[in-house]
């Protein structure tokens, strides 16, 4: 077996020369110290997009867009195709925790700030895959067309119509017309398959370019220590291999919740009916939704809601240039500004998240 | 200039408002003018010497009559003798005789009555007449019942008002008042217990117990203005009112000729009247309570045709059971269970329309529907087993899986330590 594996990459090394592969793979390292856990938490995230595409393409045999006909293909979905419960649902528990490792990437990498020079076009690369895993998120909840996916749809394209001047276009432009109909269940399934999948995946393969191109980032005392203190690991095999042993526990973990916790269908979705009660966005979602809900009506002059979406939109737009922005270091202070920075800002998400579901 | 402004603006707001008031005034005294002082009530009232059974919400009051359209006199007049004069029609408390035609006077007379309700039923004093309690009333029996004493003197209330003696959860009380009395049920050779009896029944609990207004009360059997027990021809459609299919399976079946030549009493025969209970399957067959067994007896076509019909509804019945008892594990193990639902739902109506084709009296007839039945739970049953067994493949499955996966990263774990060894050794 491993004869055959050798005669075709000698065959392929042969006609296509792999020397600048081979020496991407010897030469790639993997810093060792006792944060090296979170080098592991973009691979994850690699890993469940992976999935997400795999199930995605499988759904895409048997789901039909259509007021009529979405619901129902995905009830034919869970109940008649074979293992069509566990893609649907490996596809559902997938997405969430696509969403989660995302955001531990995002963080891990800020705290431990990889992001620094001259790793700017990674994270500014890495926010922008972020923004369309969200946007991922946000048009597959419609796609099932139930009662819940409905109404949440309608309450997150009206937060969108709040924005001035260009809200109300966008609204309407996002869901086909006035209202979440048809015509919006069929764009956001545009959008899911072919749109968000097209550039996603170009930002994604600059991504991993970059981070093949620059190498593992290297934290902040390793500059300090003597050469020979250094360890490293090589990427390939060694790494790779713990990255595949991850893969398996993560994978094993998604069947298991795909079996054991199954995501609900509930009934479909009729624009007729009262909004049933606990319309709540997805938990990615919830932290921003949570916060709208708290503002008052007015704040000065301007509507609460209004003041929070811009504050949102400014807040990503600065987050995402974090590279450029340059936070002096207070020598006096235990935990550093831009730590600081960081603490809050992810408590708030996790407070503002379990408000969300408390109240 | 600028003062002078403000003093007329406040002169003419108030004189404004000032007049308002005025005018709301006015309004009020005009709307008493109009309606006169009923001094029957006054006086009464001073005296304390209303009627018992006197009630504000009484629906002559609420649609302008005073106690003189019915009792007579002039209720303008304050002084006694004047206001109960009879030379002015007053005739104090009617006799009970009277009351039914005291009452037609305006019941009976559609061109006064639907100014009130266009479609209001102008018949019940005929009616009245041509009931028991009617007939009786003309015999001069005063003890039977007239108007007053199913809807009150001076608390009626519209049959729709829940507060009222006819509204349909408390007409079982009201006929009681009377038929509970079982001194006064005696002279009429009555029982005197048919609310007991009711109350333990089918309908009695429907009805009483779970508020269900679709349940029959005493006058949807009986009549209620023309209130007569249905006699043998009729008791059937009495029934048949609200069980259309048994009343027209029982009337084509050979059974129902001989019912009549036997004055048997249709449906009140095996079911009973005041106390029926929920029918089971025990009613017919060869079992203690079976109502077949009261003609039948071993040997004869009638009982086999009983037994007969009593296995093809165990049967099926079994059959139901069993199906729905897997279908409740679909449901408890979260599988898809809206198939086998909808299923059942055909066996459980097949297994009904069975019972009712019981009043056929023919094997053919329900045997066909049983095995309608038969076959839908079995195919339920058999959806069931399969999703029921599907659970426990995704969990076996799950479990090799993890186990294959546990295998994998074993391997990939001792490889891992191998390279680590290598190196150091290297």
């Amino acid at each position: 077996m491993k004869n055959i594996g050798s005669k075709l990459i000698a065959w392929i090394d042969e006609r296509y020369d792999l020397t600048p592969v081979r020496n991407l793979l010897e030469h790639k390292k993997v810093p060792v110290h006792k944060h090296s856990i979170w080098y592991y938490m973009g691979g994850v995230t690699l890993f469940l997009f992976m999935i997400q595409l795999f199930t995605g393409i499988l759904l895409l045999l048997y789901y039909r867009p259509g007021e009529d006909s979405a619901y129902e293909s995905v009830r034919f979905i869970v109940t008649n195709v074979k293992f069509g419960w566990l893609i649907r649902n490996v596809h559902s528990w997938s997405a969430n925790l696509l969403v989660l490792f995302a955001f531990i990437h995002m963080f891990s990498v800020f705290f431990s700030k990889a992001y620094e020079k001259p790793r700017e076009l990674t994270w500014v690369t890495g926010f922008i895959i972020l923004i369309f895993t969200l946007a991922f998120g946000f048009s597959g909840y419609l796609l099932p067309w139930n009662e819940l996916a409905f109404f949440a749809t309608k309450v997150g394209t009206d937060i969108v119509g709040v924005i001035p001047i260009i809200g109300e276009p966008l609204k309407v432009f996002l869901r086909g017309g006035e209202d979440v109909t048809g015509a919006t269940l069929s764009r956001f399934f545009g959008i899911h398959v072919a749109v968000l999948p097209a550039i996603f995946t170009f930002f994604l393969a600059l991504h991993l370019l970059f981070i093949q191109r620059q190498g593992m980032h290297e934290p902040e005392h390793f500059k300090n220590l003597p050469e020979e203190k250094k360890k490293y690991i090589p990427f390939f095999p060694d790494f790779a291999l713990k990255d595949l042993l991850l893969w398996v526990v993560v994978f094993n973990v998604l069947i298991f919740l795909a079996l054991y916790f199954p995501w609900e269908l509930g009934n479909k979705a009729d624009a007729f009916t009262p909004a049933p009660a606990g319309i709540r966005p997805e938990w990615y979602f919830m932290f921003m939704f949570q916060s709208l809900k708290l503002l008052p009506a007015h704040i000065i002059f301007i509507e609460g809601e209004l003041l929070g979406i811009l504050f949102f939109g400014v807040a990503g737009f600065v987050w995402m240039l974090i590279p450029y922005i340059k936070i002096k270091n207070k020598p006096n202070w235990k935990i550093q500004p831009l730590a600081l920075i960081g603490i809050i800002i992810v408590s708030f998400i996790v407070v503002m998240t379990v408000l969300g579901y408390l109240l | 200039m600028r003062k002078r402004f403000y003093y007329i603006i406040i002169c003419l707001i108030t004189s404004l408002s000032l007049f308002g008031f005025n005018l709301s005034d006015k309004n009020e005294d005009k709307a008493k003018a109009g309606k006169k002082e009923d001094h029957c009530i006054t006086c009464h009232k001073e005296m304390e010497n209303m009627p018992k059974d006197f009630s504000e919400n009484n629906v002559h009051l609420h649609a302008n009559l005073t106690c003189a359209s019915c009792h007579g006199g002039d209720p303008n007049s304050a002084d006694q003798e004047s206001a109960m004069n009879p030379a002015k029609g007053f005739i104090g408390i009617p006799k009970r005789k009277d009351i039914p035609k005291l009452c037609g006077k305006c019941h009976s007379n559609i061109d006064y009555m639907r100014t009130y309700q266009p479609r209001i039923a102008t018949d019940q004093v005929e009616q009245y007449y041509t009931s028991m309690h009617g007939k009786k009333l003309l015999a001069g029996d005063e003890n039977v019942a007239e108007c007053t004493s199913c809807h009150t003197a001076h608390n009626i209330m519209p049959v729709k008002d829940p507060r009222s003696t006819v509204y349909k959860l408390n007409i079982p009380n009201t006929c009681n008042k009377c038929h509970g009395n079982t001194d006064m049920m005696k002279k009429y050779n009555l029982p005197g217990n048919p609310l007991e009896e009711y109350t333990k029944s089918v309908h009695g609990e429907a009805l009483l117990k779970n508020k269900d207004l679709g349940a029959p009360a005493c006058n949807d059997c009986h009549g209620n203005h023309g209130a007569m027990p249905p006699g043998i021809t009729s008791i059937s459609h009495v029934c048949g009112i609200c069980h259309a299919s048994n009343m027209e399976y029982f009337n084509s079946s050979k059974m129902a000729k001989v019912f009549q030549e036997q004055d048997f009493h249709g449906c009140e025969q095996c079911h009973g009247n005041h106390a029926i209970q929920k029918p089971n399957d025990n009613m017919i067959g060869d079992d203690k309570e079976s109502k077949c067994n009261d003609c039948h007896s071993k040997g004869d076509a009638g009982f086999d045709a009983s037994v007969k019909i009593k296995g093809l509804l165990v049967n099926l019945k079994n059959k139901y059971d069993d199906a729905n008892a897997k279908y409740l594990e679909v449901k408890q193990k979260g599988m898809n269970d809206v198939e086998i639902g909808f299923l059942l739902q055909d066996a459980k109506q097949a297994l009904i329309q069975s019972r009712t084709l019981i009043h056929t009296f023919d094997t053919a007839k329900v045997g066909t529907r049983t095995d309608d039945g038969i076959g839908i739970s079995e195919k339920a049953s058999v959806l069931a087993q399969k999703e029921i067994d599907e659970y426990y493949t995704r969990r076996n499955g799950f479990a090799a899986a993890t186990f294959a996966f546990l295998i994998f990263a074993v391997a990939l774990y001792f490889k891992i330590k191998e390279k680590n060894i290598k190196k150091k050794v290297g």
